[in-house]
């Protein structure tokens, strides 16, 4: 079985997260980034679900610095990297990004085995839109099945549990598909020592657009189908009344509720 | 005036109140029209008319319901083509998100999503979107093809106008392809009798602090006919149901009242609840986080607070 798992490196949720007033995008110099909390499920799904035999690549986009990212994966034990490093990519939506992924798992594919699966996570943890996943199971022309709480694998089909939207729901398909887990799915793995050292020999490659066959034009922020016209920080909110219970908090609340018409 | 389609959020017909706040949202921007996909209409015509629609599309095919997110995808996408509407309307749901994000693939259109509010503009709809665990407030337009907007709930106040409803059936085709990924099996999730967690005017939540017990949780929800809903450490060890995860990774709520109890107030979790109106605390640190945000706070024992606050509000309901 090949696996593509594909990962985010993402500015730190507990840093302080911003943007850049020269373009509106997601300031990523001024704050560290870190493989996207919810990305480590699909890597470990992955590693589970590939065994002793199979093998996972995985890929990501972004500067440079997105490659720490991948490297984690690596030591958890990934078994490749792809790395799509471009600077015309910057400030890509999703659309776009969703469209450098798909040439890249293409890419995977047609050298070497054909990828079987490809995993992502529900969201990232910056943007968190959650419609990558969708958007390329569509580029690829593969099914989706999102929200995953369990994978299992037998021959060609894949069956899966998901938390659908008012039911939990078993969903069939048959290999190649796309699957996003949720962190429902699994306890991801730290990362062991063994695993930190065997990484830096595993293998990683660097794409350029030129070598998806991607026009520059084709993403980045320029070719964006939205537009952020405006960011404002949202002003603190200012501390209300906090009291200490003193065998009346319950009234207190109570009254307070009340004063705001909530009773 | 421009035509707008609003995908029906509703289970065998029961319109969510979703759909009724994208009604009202849909009427600033132009003339609603309802897409209704699935089995029910006849329970829904009378709410969507009611709400403003001028049309009613009804997309009807057993196909459409035992697949995942892409044959509806491929039905609203041929609805768009045919229609040429000046902006989509979707449900922020896991599916309508999906559905929205297909579309705006199959269509070249920009799409955004967790709009707070929508707005007409000259020309295009601008939204609001509340970033950054609600640090930040995004303002943003479609530049390209038809915009794709999903609403996140409560963005508008659902106000009645009556429409004409015009019902019209649409056949659509659904590809091979589309039909890969099929639901095999459905297990309801049961009902709690409270209100719909993301739709609720009052949530109560109860975190780590409950220490696995959400009795008082829930008879102080019972009590301000609010949902309940639960941190992920509550949720990670096993008190609560993930459906009813309320952060990052579980559901996003904006009440008009929300009350963390035995929550600390993790960034994870702010992101799930920050844009409500009103917040209240109760706990027993009194440096957890969650203060920093609330309009009301008692620091103390959710145990000794929550039965006595529960008593003081059924005796002033008399």
């Amino acid at each position: 079985m090949r696996i593509v798992v594909c990962v985010k490196h993402v500015p730190d949720a507990t840093g302080k997260r911003s943007f850049d007033p020269a373009d509106n995008t997601v300031d990523r110099a001024g704050v560290d980034g870190l493989l996207s909390e919810l990305d480590e499920y699909p890597v470990e799904e992955a590693l589970r679900l590939a065994g002793d035999d199979g093998e996972v690549v995985v890929l990501t986009v972004g500067p440079d610095r997105a490659l720490d990212a991948a490297r984690k994966a690596l030591q958890m034990g990934a078994h490749a990297v792809v790395h799509v490093c471009d600077d015309a990519v910057a400030g890509s939506d999703a659309p776009a990004t969703s469209l450098v992924l798909a040439k890249a798992v293409q890419k995977v594919g047609s050298t070497g085995d054909p990828v079987d699966l490809v995993l992502c996570g529900m969201a990232s943890t910056d943007g968190a839109m959650g419609v990558v996943p969708a958007m390329l199971a569509e580029r690829l022309g593969i099914p989706q099945v999102t929200y995953a709480v369990e994978v299992s694998v037998d021959g060609d089909t894949v069956t899966v549990r998901r938390d659908g939207d008012v039911a939990t729901e078993t969903v069939e398909a048959t290999l190649p598909v796309l699957v996003s887990v949720t962190d429902q799915i699994n306890e991801p793995r730290y990362p062991s020592f063994k695993g930190i050292m065997a990484a830096k020999k595993k293998p990683v490659q660097t794409w350029s657009l030129d070598d998806l066959g991607i026009d520059a034009d084709e993403v980045g922020l320029a070719a964006a189908w939205t537009r952020v016209t405006a960011v404002a920080a949202r002003p603190p909110r200012s501390q209300g009344t906090v009291v200490t219970d003193e065998g009346d908090g319950g009234t207190r609340l109570a009254a307070f509720l009340a004063d705001q018409k909530f009773i | 005036m421009s035509e707008i389609l609003v995908l029906v959020d509703h289970v065998d017909g029961s319109v969510r109140k979703t759909t009724t706040e994208l009604l009202t949202l849909a009427r600033r921007l132009g003339e609603p029209s309802a897409v209704f996909i699935g089995p029910g209409i006849d329970a829904a015509r009378e709410v969507l008319a009611s709400y403003g629609a001028e049309k009613v599309y009804v997309l009807e095919a057993a196909d459409l319901v035992d697949y995942l997110v892409a044959p509806k995808a491929e039905a609203l996408t041929q609805l768009v083509e045919r229609t040429s509407p000046a902006a989509v309307l979707v449900p922020s749901t896991p599916e309508g998100r999906e559905v929205a994000a297909r579309l705006a693939v199959k269509t070249g259109s920009g799409l955004i999503t967790d709009a707070v509010d929508v707005q007409p503009g000259d020309p295009d709809a601008t939204t609001t979107q509340s970033v950054f665990a609600g640090g930040y407030t995004v303002t943003a337009t479609v530049t390209a093809g038809t915009p794709i907007i999903v609403v996140k709930p409560n963005a508008a106040t659902p106000e009645p106008a009556q429409g004409a409803g015009a019902e019209e059936r649409v056949e659509v085709t659904v590809s091979d392809a589309a039909r890969a990924a099929r639901i095999v099996k459905r297990e309801p999730r049961t009902k709690s009798g409270r209100p719909e967690l993301t739709e609720a005017e009052i949530v109560v939540s109860g975190g780590r602090g409950t220490g696995g017990d959400f009795t008082e949780v829930e008879a102080l929800a019972d009590a301000l006919g609010a949902a309940v809903g639960a941190s992920r450490a509550a949720v990670d060890s096993g008190w609560y149901p993930h459906s009813y995860q309320v952060g990052q990774t579980g559901k996003t709520v904006s009440p008009q009242l929300y009350l963390a109890t035995g929550i600390s107030g993790a960034i994870q979790h702010r992101a799930g609840m920050q844009t409500a109106k009103t917040i209240v605390a109760v706990n027993k640190d009194a440096d957890a986080p969650i203060f920093e945000l609330v309009d009301f706070g008692v620091v103390g024992d959710l145990r000794q607070v929550l039965p006595q606050a529960t008593q003081e509000i059924e005796r002033r309901k008399g």
